[in-house]
């Protein structure tokens, strides 16, 4: 069950990152959207966490070295160009790999094909964003740009191979998913006027790093706010 | 952070899946036509599917004058053949 851990665990660490968006974000109307977002993304690691065991006790009572998050999602958030860059790298990423297992028919085809329309408007926000950052004002095309080179290094992992996803009978090809990935951000990156990273896809880590349990220093913190309560009184419900 | 200015106003219009009609939802702050659109579906439908969004900048809508109240909506109360409101409607007549 590493393959639905893995996909759970990309979900809620994300979800959680843009929860703490809530209230902050540049508008009232972009509030709402990342909102809703964060509210899919959580839908989804409910869904895929329930599969492995009880998602609560996966959720905050795991440390660090057990989550199988990819790094790229445990990026804090940074600007709204930083996230934004996040966003494109993951959902385009979530929208591809999510349609081709819902077409291989493995065993998280169903989900999958639930999952890949809140993911098609996770994909569609995002690029929508780029292009008016992107093509927007100096300053947010600066901003737009150094997002996208910052988290350039986190994007290799997301093609390293997942136990149990790419051997099931998925039919996953992990080296067509990198092609059309690359393919569609470096159409989104050139139509908002910005230039795509040339730098490395995986950076001091081993690309996949996130998958064998080893993440970046943000994460601890993130946990401990995210855990912090469940651990405090332990058993209670709510 | 935006300001007003930067963000014009736009009016929402939306039809729900059974509806006939578009009605007026409220109002959003967009860049442009295109995030106003996603806005609106994030604020006013929930994403139910098979709906219809009508969007429309807030200085494109003219709208009557209250001082015209008299002229413009007062109906001659005592010509009753201006209202045809005497029919009977048949049963199984939808949508009326």
């Amino acid at each position: 069950m590493s393959a639905a851990l893995a996909l759970g665990d990309d979900a809620l660490v994300l979800s959680h990152r843009l929860g703490e968006w809530a209230g902050h974000a540049p508008v009232l109307e972009e509030d709402v959207a990342l909102a809703n977002i964060a509210l899919d993304l959580l839908g989804q690691a409910r869904v895929l966490l329930s599969l492995v065991g009880d998602e609560d006790e996966l959720a905050y009572l795991r440390e660090e070295r057990a989550f199988r998050n990819l790094q790229l999602v445990e990026q804090p958030n940074g600007d709204f160009a930083h996230t934004i860059a996040r966003q494109l790298y993951f959902s385009v990423y979530q929208h591809l790999l999510y349609e081709r297992l819902a077409a291989g028919g493995g065993e998280f085809a169903d989900l999958a094909a639930k999952a890949v329309k809140e993911v098609a408007y996770h994909r569609d926000h995002a690029e929508q964003w780029v292009l008016r950052l992107g093509d927007g004002t100096d300053e947010s095309h600066r901003r737009m740009q150094a997002g996208l080179e910052a988290l350039w290094r986190f994007t290799g992992e997301m093609f390293q191979p997942v136990e149990g996803l790419d051997d099931t009978g998925s039919g996953l090809d992990r080296q067509e998913l990198e092609r059309t990935w690359l393919a569609a951000v470096t159409g989104t990156v050139e139509r908002a006027t910005l230039t795509l990273p040339t730098g490395p896809r995986s950076g001091a880590w081993a690309a996949g790093a996130g998958r064998q349990g080893l993440h970046t220093e943000p994460f601890g913190r993130m946990l401990a706010e995210m855990q912090h309560l469940h651990r405090s009184h332990p058993g209670a419900s709510w | 952070m935006s300001s007003s200015t930067d963000w014009p106003l736009w009016e929402v219009f939306v039809r729900s899946r059974r509806g006939l009609s578009h009605t007026h939802a409220g109002s959003l702050h967009a860049p442009d036509a295109e995030m106003a659109l996603r806005n609106a579906r994030d604020l006013y439908t929930r994403r139910s599917e098979g709906i219809s969004i009508w969007v429309v900048p807030s200085t494109q809508i003219t709208a009557s004058s209250p001082d015209e109240k008299d002229s413009f909506f007062e109906p001659a109360g005592d010509k009753p053949y201006r209202h045809p409101t005497f029919y009977e409607i048949p049963d199984g007549v939808k949508h009326l």
